[in-house]
Order: C-alpha cells, then sequence, then structure tokens
C-alpha cells in the first residue's frame, strides 16, 4: 500500500504503518489522520503524544505498549494526561496503535 | 490466575541469530500478563547487555536500548552470570546501565542487574515455575 502526500508516494503496510520510519514527516501525520473514516484534525494535544512517542522510540527502540504509554505519560505531561481515558478520547481507534502509526512507528509490539 | 515465576533464559551473543530479540520481545509480550518474571544472562548471552554494541556492519538493528525500557515494563530482575562474564573477560562495568524505579522507594532508580555465582543461579533456576530457553 502507499499513502499520497505532496505528489510523494510513501510505502506503508497493508494496517497503514510506514514501511520506512525515515519516511516520516508531520505532514505526513497530518495526512494519515486526515484519512481515517471519520477525519481527525491533529490538536497541539494529539503531537505532544504522537512526539512523546517518537521520543521514546528514539531512546529504546521500541514502541510502547498502552500500559506502558500510559503510565509514561502520567510521569511526563502530568497525572491527568496519564489515563486510558485521555488517550482514547485523543484517539480512539487505540493510543497504541493509532498514535504510533500517526508517529511513524511500527506497531507496538504485543498488539494484535 | 495465580502468579507464576517465569524466568527466560538467555545464552546466545545477540546477533548472528535472531535468539536474542525474539527473546526480548517475547518478554515484552509476555509482561502484559503481570507474572513474576526474571531474565538470566548466562554463556554469550552475557553479551546481549554489554555497552556500547555497534552492529551497524553487520546490517543490523542495535536493539540493545531496548533492554533500559524493561523497567517501564515493570521487569526488574534480570540476573547475570559471574562466571559467563569472567571466562569473556567482561566485568559488571562493561554492562549496561539497567534500571527500574522503585514505586514503594519515591520512585527512586534502581539497578536492575544483579550478578550472581553459577550456584546461586541453578538455585535460581530451580526454584521456576516456568523456563523458556533461548
Amino acid at each position: 500500500m502507499a499513502l499520497e502526500i505532496g505528489g510523494k508516494n510513501i510505502a506503508t503496510d497493508e494496517e497503514g504503518y510506514l514501511e520506512n520510519l525515515t519516511d516520516w514527516t508531520p505532514e505526513i501525520a497530518s495526512a494519515m489522520a486526515l484519512a481515517e473514516e471519520q477525519p481527525v484534525t491533529l490538536t497541539d494535544e494529539h503531537w505532544e503524544i504522537i512526539n512523546f512517542l517518537r521520543e521514546y522510540y528514539e531512546e529504546y527502540q521500541i514502541a510502547p505498549a498502552v500500559r506502558v504509554l500510559t503510565k509514561a505519560v502520567g510521569k511526563r505531561l502530568g497525572a491527568d494526561k496519564g489515563t486510558s481515558k485521555y488517550l482514547y478520547s485523543l484517539f480512539p481507534y487505540g493510543p497504541g496503535k493509532q498514535a504510533c502509526k500517526y508517529a511513524g512507528l511500527p506497531k507496538p509490539t504485543g498488539c494484535v | 490466575m495465580a502468579v507464576k515465576k517465569f524466568m527466560y533464559v538467555n545464552r546466545k551473543a545477540p546477533y548472528g541469530t535472531v535468539y536474542a530479540l525474539e527473546s526480548l520481545e517475547v518478554v515484552l509480550i509476555a509482561a502484559a500478563f503481570e507474572q513474576e518474571v526474571t531474565l538470566a544472562f548466562l554463556d554469550d548471552g552475557v553479551y546481549q547487555i554489554v555497552r556500547n554494541q555497534n552492529p551497524k556492519l553487520l546490517g543490523m538493528k542495535n536493539f540493545s536500548s531496548t533492554y533500559k525500557a524493561l523497567g517501564d515494563y515493570d521487569i526488574k530482575q534480570l540476573y547475570v552470570e559471574r562466571e559467563s562474564l569472567i571466562e569473556r573477560g567482561l566485568t559488571e562495568d562493561d554492562l549496561m546501565d539497567i534500571t527500574y524505579e522503585d514505586e514503594g522507594d519515591d520512585w527512586a532508580e534502581k539497578s536492575s542487574l544483579t550478578i550472581v555465582s553459577r550456584a546461586e543461579m541453578a538455585a535460581l533456576m530451580a526454584a521456576q515455575d516456568v523456563m523458556f530457553s533461548f
């Protein structure tokens, strides 16, 4: 599969995750969100999580499981944000899968 | 479900075979089941957690930093066999700093690594309910 952004084709797997992590740009994240069945316009709150995931991946070379993401977000961005309710309100398809996809990361280890 | 003691035994060098990476992935997935998990590093497996790995020329991804995320997954007991280190000319200082934050101690950062003798490792293994050997 491929995603067309600014006239360029970006390779993705059958679930829409980027084939090459290095292809990622913020525009790709925005385009993925707008391409959903119910299009999403990314807000600062979304970006906070997307950027957090990219930093986590940079440091540990993995996309964290939702449980781990929730705990880490709570510690880094404040306890009010470290809840599944908050994360699901931003990423209703599942914070692990959806946010990781927008962040250009592979599917979280342990997600099916 | 009763909590069982799970041990993942790592005996092989990190690159060249897929065992080390597969073991790490299984550990991260299984962490969701909230069992009592320990990791054992012995034989060439001790190379999995040495510092400053650079497998670029082998065309492999350097996944060694992922061991540092184990604490986030509540995996805090990593046992390393002393004899295996000595036989390879390694010391504890050659190993990465792998830590966890102790919830019961104001989130103080503590080392997850414990160096044990071969005899102590055998005793640890004997106390497990389930063992996975990689």
